[in-house]
């Protein structure tokens, strides 16, 4: 059974993981690889890692010079950095001749609190996603964290991956069945469906708990694929249920929120609300809990939604029960 | 052994005039810094690269990155003529799913080692495959063509640094220094000089020679093939828009298609068949 512990540190694990079973594998850090954890490879292979320095843009560019020489080049900084200092390296030298350039970025969302909103990353899915050829994952878990650097490390061409900073809870055991652009549903439920990604999964699991104390059954669904996004969760979650909740630690613009709708507004008219921060930059803060409390982006912050598309009153505050699951 | 003059020569006014005729064709296109590198191409692609135009993807090939993408008729017209791909597919230039695209992207035309033309990215990725390359033991080598006014973008600073640091003496990076940029003369917009000082304070082992010049150019990338741990640049000394006289030095020929009566005057310059 895999630990509670960042899903960066299993990001470093992994890497040296996937590096003893393939030498085409480089790692690439912009000065902060004892944050990212790419230290961890560095150590074990000192010859295939580079610290570019702090000097985003041009580790993306060289990331891409690797890749365009047959190498498989992971390349990590935060995600505001990844997503916007180095934005158009990401697009035109990556993305476009779809190279095999893995970009892992940590402190997505507001998980590095005590820094503040020069090292949160708020947009980077919306950017990322954009972007043509490029997958963008978000995966919840250490459990699904390893599974998910190992299938971008599989499958050939670019993909863009957050990770948050601090310990995540395990949610899954270990046998799960991880696949890029389909959700892992979490629980069952018809009332309404929380569509969740990264760290908010935790606070989906936590919500559809005292919800269904209340009588209020709500499916939670894993959505670690941004891009390409599983319109067939989406499409059978708005058939089969009230409404539907998106839940991100990102800014509600153009992230999971912006994803879920497009499909539904398509294809599906639907209710949804979109629980994430509204469209301003945050805070310091000492604590991540606080912040997501602070920024109506927690677990019962997501009641509180499920309450207005289920018609309830109650003010309930949920409870912070176990929210360890195995699949179905 | 030593080059052909006279051929390069020859060579040279015959891909100018395709340029020509290809930026007409497409009616757009970026004609004064295509001529001001034809000559640099043409030496390089003749003389230096060691690369198999029937086998593009040869592993051991010499890489070559056109950092200063908006060139790309010079770079398609002179791959065209070493046999990478048929003359014909020069008239498709910036058509739809033309092979050819406004600029290089490397996964459409043959014998293109990277999608380039966002100046300051095909020298940085250049830095990349260099130390793929000494990471690997591989004996080729990286060389990246820039503009003057690519210089002023931070990028590629970054690399610069980057490749000095790693000892990268198999990169090669080569500036075709025609002093003018879109907007007007670079000196007047934000001057680049000195451009030598500037690459030897970043360890760069420094030349500055005639562009147009194939004995200097020959030189000059001759002696930059030490193993001596040091990156090597090339400063060359060009003439925007070279070969036409109405095109020579002139800013607005940075880009813009000429007009039939323009080619029938460039062409008639050049040596060619009107």
């Amino acid at each position: 059974m895999t630990e509670a512990v960042p899903n960066r540190v299993i990001y470093g694990r992994t890497l040296v993981e996937l590096g003893q079973g393939n030498p085409r594998i480089v790692v690439l850090d912009a000065d902060v690889p004892k944050s990212t954890n790419t230290s961890q490879f560095r150590e074990a292979f000192p010859d295939r890692f580079f610290n570019c320095g702090v000097a985003e843009q041009n580790m993306i560019c060289i990331a891409a010079g690797f890749a365009a020489s047959g190498k498989i080049a992971f390349a990590s900084t935060f995600a505001v950095f990844a997503s916007m200092r180095a934005c158009e390296q990401v697009r035109t030298s990556v993305a476009y001749p779809r190279l095999n350039v893995k970009i892992v970025a940590t402190n997505a969302g507001l998980d590095n609190a005590g820094d503040g909103v020069t090292h949160q990353g708020i947009e980077d899915l919306a950017i990322m996603r954009s972007i043509p050829n490029l997958t963008v994952l978000s995966p919840s878990d250490p459990v699904t964290t390893r599974k998910a650097v190992l299938a971008i490390a599989q499958r050939e061409g670019p993909a863009y991956m957050r990770l948050g900073r601090n310990p995540s809870p395990v949610l899954y055991e270990e046998n799960v069945e991880f696949e890029i652009g389909k959700m892992i549903p979490l629980r069952n439920g018809d009332d309404l469906a929380i569509i969740a990604t990264g760290n908010m999964v935790h606070q989906a699991l936590i919500a559809a708990d005292s919800l269904a104390g209340q009588g209020i059954q709500a499916r939670v669904l894993d959505c670690h694929t941004i891009k390409p996004v599983d319109k067939a969760a989406i499409l059978d979650a708005a058939r089969t249920t009230r409404g539907i909740i998106t839940a991100e630690d990102h800014n509600v613009v153009g992230g999971l929120g912006g994803a879920v709708c497009e499909v539904l507004s398509e294809l599906c008219p639907a209710r949804v609300k979109r629980v994430g921060l509204k469209d301003c930059f945050a805070t310091s803060a000492r604590d991540y809990r606080e912040l997501l409390a602070h920024f109506q982006m927690d677990a019962a912050a997501i009641q509180a939604a499920a309450y207005e598309l289920c018609g309830s009153k109650s003010a309930h505050i949920p409870s912070r029960s176990s929210a360890r699951r195995s699949t179905p | 052994m030593s080059p052909d003059i006279q051929k390069l020569e020859i060579v040279a006014r015959r891909l100018r005039r395709q340029i020509i005729r290809m930026v007409a064709a497409a009616g757009s296109g970026h004609c004064g810094g295509s001529l001001s590198a034809i000559d640099l191409l043409t030496y390089l692609y003749f003389c230096e690269l060691r690369v198999r135009p029937e086998e593009p993807q040869w592993p051991d090939r010499d890489r070559f990155l056109l950092s200063k993408g908006h060139c790309a008729p010079a770079l398609y017209a002179v791959l065209a003529e070493r046999g990478f791909f048929p003359e014909q597919k020069l008239w498709t230039l910036r058509g739809i799913n033309s092979s050819l695209q406004g600029h290089p992207d490397m996964r459409k035309t043959p014998g293109l080692d990277m999608t380039t033309g966002s100046l300051g990215q095909g020298f940085s990725c250049g830095v990349g495959m260099a130390l793929a390359a000494k990471m690997d033991h591989k004996p080729y080598r990286v060389y990246v063509m820039l503009g003057d006014s690519e210089l002023q973008t931070g990028l590629l600073w970054e690399a610069a640094m980057m490749a000095r640091q790693h000892g990268l003496d198999n990169l090669i990076a080569i500036i075709d220094n025609n002093k003018l940029q879109s907007d007007g003369v670079t000196e007047t917009i934000v001057d680049v000089e000195p451009i030598a000082e500037k690459w030897r304070a970043f360890g760069w082992e420094t030349r500055r020679i005639n562009g147009h010049d194939f004995r200097q150019i020959q030189a000059a990338l001759a002696e930059s093939r030490s193993a001596n741990q040091r990156p090597k640049v090339i400063i060359a000394d060009t003439v925007k828009g070279k070969g036409v006289s109405f095109m020579e030095g002139v800013v607005t020929w940075h880009s813009g298609a000429p007009n039939a009566e323009q080619v029938q005057a460039a062409l008639k310059e050049l040596g060619g068949d009107v």
